[in-house]
């Protein structure tokens, strides 16, 4: 996530290059850019077009359609908090609430300090033990304010030692 | 023998904190020179005592939960004695357990679940073994004969589908597993993905030679990290033990298999959507005819099956049909993976035949709710089922019983919730949910939902409170009757059941809690 912007180009035409030949490459591609720089710049909406054969705004319209795919850089990390059914009977409503607050964000924006994007997600499948939250590739259970605000510190922290 | 230790590595167990637990175990029997063997397991699915640790001194396994970072240096001094306030004595002896009638999930946490020696070791690969001496007919017909229904939520005959694609003419057909396991309240495919990803390789496998196929894909929802990792890495494994490839165990046939990833859209998991999307499109659903089995992935004949409908193959062909078959009653034949989640005190997944009762299920499996509170409210099969009241807890979990009071058993989900629950704003959240994950294709959907959160929003407000429940009502039918797929059609579902059984929540005066 830290190349420098003269990078982006080489990453995404290397990605492309590398699974266009795949069948449905579409979905992969994306997700391979998405992994290696974060979101899916503009700039490679074209890249991606012509070596599918497909219009720019083929592609556009798919990275539209998922939710997962953004097209702006996020924050250090990405929260998701679960919304869905099971965890609102564990509290999952009150959570969002103050996950918001403590951020001063609403879903979809990241802090000020650029250390946390905050998105919805409807399920993680870690239902039995809900509120669930996950943060990368880590997916935490019976989260409730006190918990997430630790959780909070934890990644700014984390932040601070990188600097 | 030196002492095996079991810890699970399995999302439910490390949302918990499983990962912390092993790391400490392994250094408090280094300091204490004590030589233990550190097995990462897969999840016994008893959730509510994750993380659950296990020990085997070679008599046996016994199991100790919920183990906390804390309690490792005691659990360590007593030598997972019995007599730790954490015992739980021996672990096939638990009654959550020993009650259960495991078939597909037979193995789930008692091996390491990439481990291709633990697999063959109990049973694993017998039934392709078994399948490799059948002709394509006759491995449709043991599938027919076992009464396996599709358990991704339609139930459909699963032997039916794949005689279809047999029949079907087609240079290429595919075999497209649908991983997409959106409804929440469910997490029965991610246990077969994390702790037994070669049930489903094999089960793939044997789904290719009955039809054959000889490309499948995974559609795996992007939300489960740990399964795509464990599923990648066993199909590497498989792959160089050559159960997949070029020459299946030198038969001489050929099966490859790739795992693809959603991106976070709960209408991919519908069929025709899912298709798309691996066609690399977005996920519009197309209309029915013609059948994915005649007209699928790149227009090629495919069988699409949901991860516990092919995960129960191996069984299928290693015990033979009858041995399915003799679980369940009437057309329900076999056994349901439920899921236990939501306000639940002893949540985690039940496999049982079909038959017992919802009540069952819910106080002597569940245990109650987790607050403590009275059980208010069940939502069965995931978002677009109805809620049910204790009043209907009696209704035997079959899918004939179910369908008779206007519910749906689904992929097994049960989601229950305690007396503080709000009908209203959860009739609310289906609208919602619908707004969100609509594809768009049809209008009573798409618009549809938006009208009903701003009905629901004006019943909750109190504004002209009876010609808005007959607009929402009418609105509920529009969508039941003019959906192209089961998103719109059913979104009503729970929202009708909510305002029917639970009407004093759409009652109240405005600001009133
Ligand atoms: C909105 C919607 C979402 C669905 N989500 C899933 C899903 O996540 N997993 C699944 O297996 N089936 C899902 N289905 C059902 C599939 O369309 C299809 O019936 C199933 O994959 C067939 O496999 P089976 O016969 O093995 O159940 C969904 C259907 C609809 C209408
Ligand atoms: S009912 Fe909804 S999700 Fe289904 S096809 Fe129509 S718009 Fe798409
Ligand atoms: S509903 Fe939140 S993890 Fe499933």
């Amino acid at each position: 996530m830290d190349e420098t912007q003269a990078g982006v180009p080489d990453t995404v035409e290397t990605i492309v290059t590398s699974l266009k030949h795949k069948p449905g490459a579409l979905l992969p591609i994306l997700h391979g850019i998405q992994d290696h720089l974060g979101y899916i710049p503009d700039d490679a909406i074209p890249v991606i077009a012509r070596a599918l054969r497909i219009t720019a705004a083929d592609v556009h319209g798919v990275v539209s359609f998922y939710h997962y795919f953004r097209s702006e850089q996020p924050g250090r990390h990405v929260v998701e908090l679960c919304r869905a059914e099971a965890c609102q009977a564990r509290g999952a409503r009150a959570l969002e609430a103050h996950a918001k607050a403590r951020l001063g964000v609403d879903y979809g924006q990241t802090t000020t300090d650029r250390s946390i994007t905050l998105k919805p997600v409807y399920c993680l499948g870690n239902c039995a033990t809900g509120p669930s939250v996950r943060v990368g590739e880590h997916i935490k259970g019976r989260m409730d304010p006190a918990r997430f605000d630790r959780l909070v510190d934890d990644l700014t922290t984390y932040k601070l030692e990188l600097n | 023998m030196s002492l095996r230790v079991f810890v699970p590595c399995e999302t439910t167990a490390l949302s918990l904190g499983a990962g912390d637990v092993a790391t400490l175990i392994s250094r408090e029997a280094e300091a204490r020179g004590l030589e233990i063997e550190l097995v990462r397991n897969g999840s016994r699915g008893l959730f509510w005592l994750e993380p659950l640790v296990e020990v085997d001194d070679g008599t046996g396994r016994r199991a100790f939960g919920p183990v906390d970072t804390a309690d490792v240096a005691s659990l360590l001094d007593s030598h997972f004695g019995d007599d730790h306030p954490l015992a739980l004595g021996p672990t096939d002896e638990l009654p959550w357990l020993k009650q259960q009638q495991r078939v597909t999930f037979a193995r789930l946490g008692v091996t390491d679940p990439v481990s291709l020696n633990d697999y063959r070791a109990t049973g694993g690969f017998d039934g392709l073994h078994n399948a490799l001496e059948l002709t394509p007919q006759q491995l449709v017909d043991k599938v027919k004969a076992s009464g396996l229904r599709g358990r991704g939520g339609a139930a459909f005959p699963t032997g039916i589908k794949w005689q279809t694609v047999l029949d079907a003419a087609g240079a290429q057909k595919y075999i497209v597993c649908n991983a997409d396991e959106g409804d929440s309240g469910t997490f029965a495919d991610r246990l077969v993905m994390e702790c037994d990803p070669y049930m489903l390789i094999e089960g793939m496998i044997i789904a290719g030679l009955a039809v054959g196929a000889t490309q499948g894909y995974i559609y795996l929802r992007e939300e489960y990290p740990l399964a795509h990792r464990h599923l990648d890495l066993a199909i590497a494994r498989a792959e160089a033990a050559g159960y997949l490839g070029n020459n299946i165990q030198n038969s001489g046939r050929a099966f490859a298999l790739e795992v693809r990833l959603g991106a976070g859209a709960y209408i991919c998991g519908e069929e025709t959507s899912l298709l798309e999307s691996l066609e690399g499109k977005r996920g519009m659903v197309r209309a029915k005819p013609p059948l994915p089995a005649i007209e699928g992935l790149f227009g090629l004949p495919t069988v699409v099956n949901n991860v516990l409908s092919l995960a129960a193959v191996p069984s299928i062909l290693r015990d033979g049909p009858e041995h399915y078959a003799g679980f369940g009653v009437e057309r329900s034949r076999g056994t349901l993976p439920f899921q236990l989640a939501g306000n639940i005190a002893q949540g985690g997944l039940v496999e049982l035949a079909f038959g017992h009762s919802l009540r069952e299920l819910i106080e002597d499996f569940g245990g109650g709710s987790a607050s403590g509170r009275p059980v208010r409210a069940v939502q069965v099969g995931g978002p677009l089922g109805a809620y049910l009241s204790p009043a209907q807890f009696d209704t035997a979990l079959d899918y004939e019983a179910f369908s008779a009071i206007g519910a749906v058993l689904g992929h097994g989900g049960v989601v229950v919730f305690d007396d503080s629950v709000d009908m209203a704003e959860q009739a609310r959240f289906s609208m919602e949910f619908c707004v969100e994950e609509s594809c768009g294709k049809c209008t009573p959907c798409r618009i549809g939902s938006t009208r009903g959160v701003e009905v629901i929003d004006r019943i909750m407000r109190g504004e002209n409170r009876d010609a808005n429940m007959a607009l929402l009502e009418d609105l509920c039918d529009t969508m039941i009757q003019g959906s192209l797929c089961a998103m719109g059609g059913m979104t009503p579902f729970p929202v009708k059941s909510a305002y029917t059984l639970f009407p004093e929540d759409f009652q109240r005066q405005g600001g009133e809690a």
